[in-house]
This record gives structure tokens, sequence and C-alpha cells, in this order.
């Protein structure tokens, strides 16, 4: 802002207004309603409704948090919901009388949406019941389907602000179940096992029971552990064992296959000692290892409920499109889309399936495809590829391709789609456990040989072997890795940086190539540098300005709308106002012409268009010109530090941006050399790239963008990276998603990683310690329970406060701002 | 010693049935969701409606 612009301001005075519902300042006309002030009608209409409900407790519990209706709405917009095809899939549950819906709302964020969400009954008593679970953001309604449609329910909490989030994959039906309650069934009991066996051993460790009444005692211990043991054996284990077998049949050894033949081994010589009633077994040892691992494999696949990782074009796609037939519009799900219909497109609405324009014309914004910032004019006969998004009035299309055969839908036909990048045999605990498997298994075989056919002693060999496999069972491997990348997957969320999972920390750690997407990435979208260069403007003036350019949906309008937030509208109404998309637009105020837009529009005959790199609007008033403003990107404050500490790390820095490459020598410097600059990339072209960097200079990138034109890179490189100003907001498919601000923490996210690399190795090396302590006792055949007893959970114990420590350590060196 | 047949079994009978609760506390979906419940508790009873 230049210094004579505040001068002027500073002469009026501005009350700052707030809004009751919002809680945003008013920033144009402030409405006034029931004695409080509102920002919109939207506000008003909300608070109106609420008040009417007798709902204002909303506003005592959090201040003024509420929510703005979506202003998209349109009637008829949840009319697809009442066709049957989509309600069944929609629906958890219905008798035809009542019916259950389990709506995500991203928008919701605080405890007035929680005490508002679960009081819908009281706006419409048809309502029966609604529970929020705001980890997931979702609420379960309940409702009577005779006396309310899903459609007007759906309308019902838009009204109040809480649009639910429906998408293409809802309704294909393709839904995800994250929370899995098996996994606590089976830590609840392999603890209560535990527990139970540990107390039946006690009097066996302490060598109690030499008596005959106590021998007949000490029988049914062993008999109950046996049993206690049983679901233990058959139910709580029953994945390592199914995770081996599907290893060994594909004809190679993963970190559950040991644990899987020690545990089977453990079992089948205490069974043998039982029903021979040579020993007590080692059944608490058993139990205690698969209640630990349980425990760590619990903690590590933690996620985080309510950030989706794995969403394809179909989670951006409307779930139903505005077709008309006879002059008739209709809502149509998107996947009974036919070639030849007619579909109406409103402004802001996404094109789902490729099309050739009806209208004469239409402005499309492709930033989420391509990457380009700037929306594309498109005439009447040209065809519009699916992605782009109408800015402006609606349009009328012509459907060319089915949704599923679009342009946009094709690329996820690439192999890289169908790749897994999870592959447990990568891991680092997998790698070393292949040593380590091997080395324990030769121990085991020589000490059986050896107790065999050199000391003569059959039985000494058996139970050798089989305790050389349960103290050295890799299951202090195992947890170390989870605990660790357990432990960092919380740190790494407090911070707002959510990786997948575990193994995308791991693989993160191993980055060394970082490659920038520019729209949306580097770059803040909707937000630019404006400068205005010219006579300075009068406030009058700048209120016609800002009336003016908030007439238009046009981005640069939108630009200085925003940048002169400052000053009011106003409501005297523009006349004769005429817009002419891609040049300008003019109405007159009173009497005067006020002129917005290009050199060309207001008739500069002196000012040339200038060429450099930014965007300019000119401003004429009364056929005057009185100077232009120039937006600029604006990118990232913290672009340039966080590039230059990946460099001084030894990083190396791409950008691939799919926009024109305007800002190049302004980016330049930032990233080294030109030729790490790469503009006008398609999303094939951006994929091809980081593959290149992967086979030909064997790199292990990692991917930050944003939009469906980085979807093929983020899946290709290593680690794919997804910006978001909201984490609620939808990214696309990636291992791991940050916010926007944390930028800057990059450097130190990896390094942490790095760091978890190293816990691991150390914890490795503690729990190398306690098995080799094991071994010495196992090899020479006198490993008894009670020492079998104290080094597992000991291990397992000084592993978890070890991994913990040193993670959070790690954290507090690294992530100390 | 005979005594101890009697409280073993009383104890894994007692140990079984707490075992048995928690598995019904999951079933029920008590640890679904572990942090709604802890912001519900605060927000006070609504007036009926008038």
């Amino acid at each position: 802002m230049k210094p004579g612009e505040n001068n002027i301001l500073e002469k009026e005075i501005h009350e700052k207004h707030t809004c009751y519902h919002c809680g945003e300042e008013c920033k144009d006309d402030v409405i006034q309603f029931d004695e409080h002030e509102f920002c919109c009608d939207g506000c008003s209409v909300v608070y109106d409704l609420l008040k009417e409900n007798n709902l204002c407790r909303y506003y005592t519990i959090d201040g003024a948090q509420g929510l703005s209706p979506d202003e998209s709405y349109f009637p008829g917009k949840y009319d697809y919901l009442d066709l049957p095809e989509v309600a069944d899939k929609l629906l958890e549950f219905t008798d035809g009388k009542l019916s259950r819906i389990n709506w995500l709302v991203p928008k919701m964020h605080c405890s007035s949406c929680i005490w508002l969400l679960e009081q819908l009954n009281r706006l419409n008593p048809a309502i029966r019941s609604s529970v929020v679970n705001f980890p997931e953001k979702k609420v379960r309604i309940t409702y009577d389907s005779q006396q309310i449609k899903l459609s007007e329910l759906a309308t019902l909490i838009t009204r109040i602000g809480y649009e639910p989030y429906i998408s293409l994959n809802d309704v294909e039906g393709k839904q995800i179940k994250k929370w899995n309650r098996t996994r606590l069934y089976k830590i609840g009991i392999s603890g209560f096992a535990f527990g139970n066996i540990m107390m039946l051993s006690f009097p066996e460790y302490f060598h109690l029971g030499e008596s005959r009444s106590d021998e007949n005692l000490g029988y049914l211990f062993s008999v109950l552990n046996l049993v206690l043991s049983l679901p233990v054996f058959f139910y709580c284990a029953a994945d390592f064992f199914k995770s081996a077998w599907s290893a060994l049949k594909g004809k190679y050894l993963n970190i559950d296959a040991p644990i899987a033949l020690a545990l089977l081994c453990v079992f089948l010589t205490s069974l043998y000692q039982i029903i021979s009633q040579t020993g007590p077994g080692y059944f608490d040892s058993l139990a205690g290892a698969v209640f630990f691992m349980l425990i760590g494999r619990y903690f590590q696949d933690k996620t985080y409920a309510g950030i989706s990782f794995d969403r394809d074009y179909k989670s951006y796609f409307p779930v139903a499109v505005t077709v008309i037939k006879n002059g008739i519009e209709n809502r149509v799900p998107i996947t009974e889309l036919q070639p030849g219909e007619q579909m109406l497109v409103r402004n802001q609405e996404l094109i789902p399936a490729d099309a050739v324009l009806l209208s004469p014309r239409a402005l499309i914004d492709y930033s989420f495809v391509s990457g380009e910032s700037e929306p594309v004019e498109r005439k009447k006969g040209d065809t519009i590829y699916a992605g782009g998004k109408q800015t402006g009035l609606s349009v009328e299309l012509e459907v060319l391709r089915r949704v599923s055969q679009s342009y946009l839908t094709q690329l996820w036909n690439n192999d890289t789609f169908s790749r897994e990048k999870e592959n447990q045999d990568q891991t680092l605990a997998a790698r070393i456990n292949k040593f380590f498997s091997m080395i324990v298994l030769g121990i085991a075989v020589i000490t059986f040989l050896t107790w065999f056919f050199i000391l003569k002693n059959p039985e000494t060999a058996f139970n050798a072997f089989t305790t050389c496999l349960l103290v050295a069972c890799p299951c202090a491997l195992l947890l170390s890795s989870t605990f660790t990348n357990g432990n960092l997957l919380s740190l790494f969320g407090k911070h707002r940086f959510y990786p997948k999972n575990a193994h995308a920390i791991e693989r993160l750690s191993k980055i060394d190539t970082v490659v920038f997407d520019k729209t949306g990435t580097i770059t803040q979208i909707n937000d630019a540098e404006v400068e205005f260069i010219g006579e300075t403007l009068t406030v009058e003036e700048l209120i016609m300005i800002k009336t003016l350019a908030s007439q238009s949906s046009h981005p640069l309008s939108r630009m200085l709308v925003k940048e002169l937030d400052h000053v009011n509208t106003s409501k005297r109404i523009l006349t004769a106002f005429v817009e002419s998309e891609g040049l300008g637009m003019r109405a007159l105020w009173g009497k005067v012409e006020v002129k917005l837009g290009s050199a060309k529009w207001v008739q500069s005959a002196n000012l040339l268009e200038k060429s450099d790199n930014a965007s300019h609007v000119y401003v004429s008033i009364d056929a005057t010109i009185r100077g232009y403003f120039t937006l600029k990107s604006k990118y990232r404050p913290e672009l340039n530090d966080t590039v230059s500490r990946l460099q001084n790390s030894g990083f190396d820095t791409y950008l691939l941006s799919g926009d024109k490459p305007t800002d190049k020598q302004l980016l330049t410097p930032v990233f080294g050399a030109e030729s790490n600059l790469l503009f006008e990339q398609k999303p094939e072209e951006k994929l091809r790239f980081i593959k290149h960097l992967q086979l030909h200079d064997h790199k292990n990138v990692l991917m930050i963008g944003d939009g469906l034109n980085d979807a093929g890179a983020l899946r290709q490189s290593d680690v794919g990276l997804a910006v978001s100003d909201d984490i609620n907001n939808f990214s696309p498919a990636c291992d791991a998603i940050i916010e926007g601000n944390q930028l800057v923490r990059l450097p130190a996210f990896i390094s942490l990683a790095k760091s978890g690399q190293s816990i691991i190795k150390l914890s490795f090396g503690i729990s190398l310690f306690y098995n080799i302590l094991g071994l010495t006792f196992a090899v020479s055949g006198k490993l008894s329970p009670v020492i079998a007893a104290i080094l597992m959970p000991v291990s397992s114990i000084t592993i978890v406060l070890f991994t913990t420590v040193a993670s959070n350590l790690a954290a507090k060196k690294w992530l100390k701002s | 010693m005979s005594a101890l047949y009697i409280l073993i079994i009383a104890s894994l009978f007692v140990a079984i049935g707490f075992l048995g609760a928690f598995i019904w506390s999951v079933r029920k979906g008590h640890f679904d969701d572990d942090y709604t419940p802890s912001i519900r508790i605060l927000l006070d009873d609504t007036d009926t409606k008038p």
C-alpha cells in the first residue's frame, strides 16, 4: 500500500463492525437485524433461523463462530439425493420409516458446531437424533423418511452453514472403514490372557510347590495356562500367521515370518511340555510377546481420522449435474451422463465430462487441473475438457464422452496409480530382519545339532532350539520400529504435518531431491501483491473502484476487492454496467463513467500494455486515466528461506509448473539454475519428469503439490506431499499432507524422519544386547521360563521407553522454532 | 491348599467378567470417538421449547 493512500484513509474514521454470527469484520454493508450486526444476508438468515427455534445458545458457547451458508447453493442442488439408487448407497440404514445417514461435514470446527448439529431435531421434528463424531467430522442423523426427504435434510443443514460433503466415491459405494474394532478386541483378549498366565506362573518362578498337593495344583495351573493361551494363539496372533503365510506363498520372507515361526515353535514346545508333564511351558512369554506386538501395531497404524489420503478425481467431482431435456432441468448422477446430452453448469461448478460449449462464451478456470492461474476464455463450439470450473454465468454444454472416459480421468489409468508404494520388504526393520533371522536360525540349528549329535541329549536339543527362537524372536525389532514411527506420527501431527503412515516417514528420511509445484503450492491462491501506480486516488474513487470490481467474478477483480477490503462498498447502484470478458468493465457512478480493465479497454493511447511479469488493471474515471494497479502472484513469504535451507542441507530443488513462465526471472535466483525450472508442464509430463529423476538419476524424490494436475507426479514420487491451507479441505491422493504455513519446517521434518531411522537402529542395538543375553542361556539349554518371562517384558519395556524418550528429544531438537 | 482351587476359579471368572465388559464397550462403540464426548459433557442440557 502506498503511503499516500493511508493518509487519505486516516481522515475517515472507520467504525469496526463485527458480525454477530460469523465473527468476521463487516467489510461491506452492515446489516442491522434484531439489535445485532451482520456482515451479509447469509449470516443474518442463519441467525434468524436459529432464533426462531430458540437456538441462540449457539452464540454463547464459543462466541461468534458461525458459518455463512454456502453461496453456491441453489434450489434443487440436492434433488439427486432423492433418487433411489443414490439414496441406497448413502443411507446407513433404512426400514422405509426411519433412516440413518452418516454425513461428512468438513466445516465443523468448534464446540458450538457440535452443539448445534446435535440440536437438529429442534429445527425439524422429523429428525429424531443427530450425533457428532468430531475427529471424523461426521454427523450421524436418524430421521423419519416419511416426513422429511433426504434432499430436504441436506438443504436444512446447508442452510445453517454446514454443507454436507457428498462425493462420487460415496455414491459408488467404495467406503473404507477406517476404524477397526477387531484390533481392540485382540489387544484386550491378549492383555487379559497375559496377565492371568503371569499370575498362574508365579509359583513356578519362585520354585514353590515341592509337596505332592502342590504338584496337583501346579498341573491345574499349567492346564489353565494352556486354555488361556488358546485364544491368544489362534485369534490374537492370527494376523501374524496370515501375513507370514501370504509372504511364503509369494516366495519371500517378511518381518512376520520369523515371528510366526517363533510363536509356532514356542506354542508346540509348551504344549508338549504340559502334556508330557515335563515342564510348565512358555505360555507367559508367548502371550506377553503377542500383547506387546499388538499394542505396537496399534500405535503405528493409528490414522488421522478426518484426513483422507486416498482421494482420486472422484472425490472432486460433483455427484450430480443438471441436464436439460426438452427444456426441463433435471439433476442426474454424473455416472449416468450420456454423450449427446445437454448439461447446465453454474458458476463455480466443475465440468464433469468432456463437452462442447453451446453457450456463446465461457470462462473456464483450469487451475486445479493444469496449474494455470488465469481462467481461459472459450467460445461456442469449443471442446472443454473435464475438470475445469466455470466462472461467471451458467453455461450449457453438450456431453462428448462419458465421465469415465474423459481426458482427465485417463490420467488415473496410468500404471503409476495401480502400483503399490507400500512394500513391506523395503522397510528398515524388514531389511535388518533378513540378516537377523538368518543368524538366529543358524544359531538355533547349530545348537540343535550340537546337543543332538555331539552331546547326545535329544531332549535338551529340542528345548534349546525352541528357546533360541523364543528369546531371539524379532518382536523387539518390530516394537522398535512400530513405537518410534507411531510416536513420530503424532509428533508430526502436532506440527500440522500429517504423514499417511510409518512407511511414508521412512521414505521421507531417504529423500535427496525436492520438487515444487508453483500455483497453489508456493503461491497463495487468490492472493496477490497489489500496487497502484498513478495519481493518488481519493476515498470516493476507491469506493467506486471497489464497488465496480465486486460486480465481476474475474480473479483479478476479486483480488482487487480483497486488497481494498478496508474500503466500504456503496449501496449506490451502478448503472449501465457492461462487462466485456477478457477486456474489462465499465459503469456509470451517478453521471461519472468508471472503467476498469486492460490498457486497450480504457483507450490508453500513450500507456502501452506493459509486458512484465504482472497483470495490470487500468483505471479510468470520467474519461481520464488515473493510473493502473499491478497484481503479482504472491509467493509464500517463507519460500526463499525454505528452499535455501533445503539447498544448504544438500537437497536438489526443482520447480515444476503447469503455468506460463511469467515469473521465471524472479524464481531463478531462488532455485539456483534456470535448468531447475520447468514451466508449462502437463500432468503427464510432470509424472514423466519425476520418473526420469528416479530411474535415470537414481534420486529419491519428494514432490510437493496441491492440485489434480500434480496427482500423477505425487503418486509417482517417493513421497508425495500435498500442501493445503486447510487440512480438512480436499487434497489429491498423497503420502503426506502439510499445512501451508508449516512448509518452512520441511527441512526440520526431514531431519526428524532421519533421526527416527537412527533411533530404530539404536533400539535395535539394545534389543540385540538382550538377545545375546537370552541366547547364551538358550544355547546352553538353561533358559528357564522365569528367565524368559523376565527378559521378555523387560526388553519390550526398555525399547518402548527408549524410543519414546529419544524421539521426543529429537523432535525438541529439530522442531524448536 | 484346596481353597486355592476355588479362589483361582473365582478370580478367573472375575477377570472374564471384566474382559466381557471391555468387549461390550468396544462393541457399543465407546472407543470409536474419544474426543466428542469430552466436549459434549461440558454443554449444558438445553432448555425446552417455550
